[in-house]
């Protein structure tokens, strides 16, 4: 697997990552690096191993349903750029 | 895999101009869980609320957070699978679905994708006339809700809330094996009764507690599917017929004009009466699925699922079922009483020792009619189940008419009081002495020769004289008895 030109193009843009005309070559020898170093696990046969999710074996933890957090909106607020009447405000995003 | 084939039916054909097409749609139901925390973290799920105020540092996506996955929330989608007769899936896992909107703190939904934790089911849906058809239930899984965005605030921003972010929502997402918007009405109805007698979600609309997303081709008959538009977040049982309608039409006219239909997500305007294309949603659509790195599988034990499978309360089908075979009812009177909990509840109340036919009847027709009058329902009901029993008693044992009996019932929704004593005070029990009623009788037809003229060519004149006779005894004489009379004295 590899990738073009136009599909780090389309990567960065999906994920919000500015990144100049020039960039997109330098980093398109760089993602293909990566993949054909991880694709080199294609050759293991893994047909009868299942896949693992952590180092210890271990279940999801659960919680009891109860309220105990919360109640404290100046925190939730204290790093955002900017804020009216207790809500975040962003450049309008409705079409 | 169970797949429902349904034969195409004529009478669910809509008629083009160049022929007839079948319009066949599938649904995505999202459902609030009904739990008092959130999903992942311990902030409250409670609707409304100062903005920001139900917010943890986990739903505001603060660097560090960890989601820890509430107990009570899984219990809930798997009582809902149990509802729906699915397949439970004891390992289950969280993926991330990545996108960007501001009130999408994280930048992705922690959503089920590749293995969710309630796999196929299905639900029986009943039609007014009758008709029973099943849905089959592809999936249903949980995941995030996002928060809340609103726009009308200013003219240049949107204002963000993120109380509704990260509360848990379960995701149903139905086979296409819908045909009509009367039957996709009908099974969002069923559905949400299924969730509010399971107690899983409150199915509250309004505040958005459930709602749509509804997937919407049209074919020829017998011909494969044809290509679909998703409607997007309808939020009534009303607007989703509605949306149908005219997407369905708005399909068939560029196919009949020789054009093809977009795969595309839809917006619903209930003012316009017409679907929108959200075009600039479009490149949204590459989530990116990953499994969630801070989440280990699902893992439930087969205890935990038997244990829950327990406790499940009687749920609507078998509770019509059982009103069927133990009360005597029409499956359309038992299935408008076990539409809801409390009704149901209600009607055994008032049945219980009793003609189920004759409690079903008073319940269905004099109490749901003049609480629908009022905007009430059997909750907020001034009159309570043994007084409703009472009347229907009275009636029984021929102390009242059917008619006096409405008077009763209006008496005592509107003062209150036993209906036995009301009966004694105000007189209101039913004439059976024949010599009273013949008294009656014998007064009219002698006052009114022309009619009794009239009576003898033509016998449906008799009503007439039934009337008259009623008037002058105030309703309290009895029917049967005044018939029998009448007949007698005027020989026919």
């Amino acid at each position: 697997m590899s990738v073009d030109q136009a599909t780090v193009r389309r990567v960065a843009h999906l994920a919000r990552v500015a990144v100049s005309e020039e960039e997109l070559e330098p980093l398109k020898g760089e993602l293909n690096a990566i993949l054909a170093f991880v694709e080199q696990l294609a050759d293991l046969d893994v047909a009868n191993v299942e896949p693992m999710t952590g180092v210890i074996p271990m279940e999801l933890p659960m919680r009891e349903d109860v309220v105990s957090d919360g109640h404290y909106p100046e925190k939730i607020l204290a790093n955002a750029p900017e804020s009216e009447g207790g809500f975040f405000t962003v450049p309008k995003v409705v079409e | 895999m169970t797949v429902h084939v349904r034969p195409t039916d004529a009478k669910k054909l809509i008629r083009g101009a160049t022929g007839d097409w079948e319009v066949v749609i599938g649904m995505e139901i999202h459902a609030q869980v009904s739990s008092n925390a959130k999903l992942f973290s311990g902030a409250s799920t409670a609707f409304g609320g100062p903005p920001n105020d139900h917010v943890s540092l986990v739903d505001a996506a603060m660097p560090g957070m960890l989601p820890v996955i509430n107990r009570e929330c899984v219990a809930q989608a798997v009582r809902t699978g149990l509802g729906l007769k699915a397949q439970i899936n004891l390992r289950s896992t969280f993926d991330r679905k990545n996108y960007f909107y501001p009130d999408l703190p994280q930048g992705y939904q922690i959503s089920q994708f590749k293995s969710p934790i309630v796999g196929e089911g299905e639900v029986i849906v009943d039609l007014l006339d009758g008709e029973s058809f099943v849905v089959g239930i592809e999936r249903l899984h949980l995941e995030q809700d996002a928060g809340k965005s609103i726009h009308d605030l200013s003219p240049s921003l949107s204002f963000v809330d993120l109380n509704r972010s990260g509360v848990a929502l379960m995701e149903i997402v139905s086979r296409p094996d819908l045909r009509s918007s009367e039957e996709a009405r009908a099974y969002v109805t069923k559905l949400r009764s299924i969730l509010r007698y399971l107690g899983t979600c409150d199915g509250d609309m309004e505040k958005g507690n459930l709602r749509a997303d509804v997937n919407v081709s049209v074919r020829r008959p017998g011909e494969p599917l044809g290509t679909r538009c998703e409607i997007k977040n309808v939020n009534s049982i009303r607007f989703i017929g509605q949306s149908i309608e005219v997407e369905a039409r708005r399909q068939i006219e560029i196919l009949e004009d020789g054009g093809v239909i977009d795969q595309e997500t839809r917006l619903f305007d209930p003012g316009k009466g017409e679907t929108r294309s959200m075009r600039s949603k479009e490149e949204a659509h590459d989530y990116r699925y990953f499994p969630d790195p801070d989440l280990l599988p699902l893992v439930l034990h087969a205890d935990f699922v038997e244990g829950l499978k327990g406790h499940l309360p009687e749920l609507p089908d078998e509770k019509k079922a059982r009103f069927i075979a133990d009360y005597g009812l029409s499956p359309y009177d038992a299935s408008v009483l076990v539409a809801e909990r409390d009704t149901a509840d209600y009607f055994e109340q008032v049945a219980k020792g009793r003609d189920g036919k004759a409690a079903a009847n008073f319940v269905i027709n004099e109490l749901f009619g003049r609480l629908n009058k009022d905007g009430k329902d059997v909750t907020t009901s001034p009159v309570a189940p043994a007084q409703v029993a009472a009347i229907v008693d009275l009636m029984a044992e021929g102390v009242i008419s059917s008619k006096i009996a409405k008077d009763l019932f209006e008496i005592v929704y509107t003062e209150g009081g036993d209906p036995r004593v009301l009966v004694e005070e105000r007189g209101l029990k039913q004439v059976t002495d024949t010599g009273a009623i013949e008294k009656v009788v014998d007064e009219i037809i002698a006052a009114n020769p022309d009619k009794v003229a009239q009576v003898l060519a033509k016998p449906t004149m008799l009503g007439w004289f039934v009337g008259q006779a009623m008037k002058a005894s105030g309703g309290k004489a009895n029917p049967q008895a005044l018939n029998d009379i009448l007949k007698r004295k005027l020989g026919i």
